[in-house]
């Protein structure tokens, strides 16, 4: 059987052992900060109260701004989305961004009716 | 060519071949279409938590992560978070495995491929065992919640052991909540947990003891979900790894299913990413 995936892949397929070296060290650069940003979470989260007792809203907020800021560099760099072309970018992120601001949008809307229905497992 | 257009149409407004617009193939593409549908699946899933938690009524409280979940295994005492925190990390080491697996595929070095892919299996297994752990503590419970006569909560300072007798002298409770500064302690104690109207220990779909039962359900489905795409993961990284010992994509040409499994694998981290900051910190 004929496989029609191989000619097509075959354009951005490998690279060099030069271009290896740069990814490599790319790697390594984003396995430092998403541990640094993991580390910096976890003492957080366990010394927020001994530090600043009375910021939660901010703590909070930071947990999820570095939740964010890891899950940007895990899907462009170690799922490779942001060296894929633009057009696949824009065919994976803006579906499931308008997805979610929809799921966001129907449970703040129609909050008191779900909150209704959901009572009774609370 | 398929089939004859019955209609001329100029090739000013076709695409003209060259580069594809995509440039990407289609099991790619497909995997990706896969995991967008399935991070759907996941955010409903937390969004639904964090509404259940945000529409408490007034006098419940949602368990706070940093003292449900602080032992250890093998060790005794508490360390908060210590130990999921290591799960996470184990989980991100992976992942960095996995893409380093994907670059050796890129250089068609079968030796480095096999090399990190086993490193990633190893890691995805050690996950699952610490999740494991995590669920047995959970579902054991450490201190059980008693409602006193009076209708106040208290928690047991020790744990309680259904094998052992409970001996009264060294009885503690705290009252309020588990890290309340309010004691009663020795056969005074014992005589208030001897007239309780309940006594919670550990968690089910029903009652558990940290909180309102919606907290350890949802625990329960959400981690579990997770737990059951990491195994999914494990077991294709394993199809994976052996295909590549036994050279199947060296004879291909390329290593590109390496790198379909890996975007599977790292979407779990990315997952995990998640439920490790809405779960255990938030």
């Amino acid at each position: 059987m004929e496989r029609d995936d191989i000619i097509e892949y075959s354009l951005d397929a490998g690279h060099s052992e030069e271009q290896g070296r740069v990814i490599r060290k790319k790697i390594l650069f984003v396995t430092i900060l998403l541990s640094v940003i993991t580390s910096v979470e976890v003492l957080l989260g366990v010394f927020w109260m001994d530090w600043m007792p009375n910021a939660w809203h901010w703590v909070k907020w930071v947990f999820i701004v570095l939740t964010m800021v890891k899950a940007a560099y895990i899907v462009m760099t170690f799922m490779h989305l942001g060296d894929e072309r633009r057009n696949v970018r824009s065919m994976i992120l803006i579906p499931y961004v308008l997805f979610l601001m929809y799921i966001a949008f129907i449970l703040i809307w129609e909050a008191t009716y779900i909150h209704e229905v959901l009572k009774v497992f609370l | 060519m398929s089939g004859e257009a019955s209609k001329n149409i100029s090739n000013a407004v076709l695409w003209g071949g060259g580069r594809s617009p995509l440039s990407a193939s289609y099991g790619k593409l497909m995997i990706w279409f896969f995991l967008v549908s399935d991070a759907l699946t996941f955010s409903g899933l937390l969004a639904a938590y964090g509404f259940a938690r945000h529409s408490l009524g007034p006098g419940m409280e949602w368990p706070i992560g940093e003292i449900v979940f602080s032992s250890f295994p093998g060790l005794s005492g508490t360390y908060p978070l210590m130990y999921v925190a290591l799960m996470t990390f184990i989980l991100i080491i992976s992942s960095v495995t996995m893409v380093l697996a994907v670059e050796a595929g890129h250089r068609m070095d079968k030796k480095g491929v096999v090399k990190w892919l086993f490193l990633t299996v190893i890691g995805g297994v050690f996950f699952l065992s610490s999740q494991a752990f995590e669920w047995a503590h959970f579902i054991h419970g450490s201190h059980a919640r008693v409602t006193l006569a009076d209708g106040r909560t208290a928690y047991l300072v020790d744990h309680l052991d259904h094998s052992k007798e409970i001996d009264p002298a060294t009885f503690a409770m705290t009252i309020g909540s588990t890290h309340s500064e309010e004691v009663v302690r020795g056969p005074e104690a014992y005589k208030l947990y001897q007239s309780a109207i309940s006594v919670v220990s550990g968690a089910n779909m029903t009652e558990n003891e940290y909180g309102p039962t919606s907290y350890a359900n949802f625990f329960f489905f959400i981690t579990g979900f997770h737990g059951f795409h990491v195994t999914t993961g494990v077991v294709l990284n394993i199809i994976v790894l052996t295909m590549v010992i036994k050279g199947v994509f060296q004879r291909r040409g390329h290593y590109e299913m390496v790198e379909k499994a890996g975007l599977y694998w790292h979407f779990v981290d990315l997952v995990w990413v998640f439920v490790f900051t809405f779960f255990y910190l938030v």
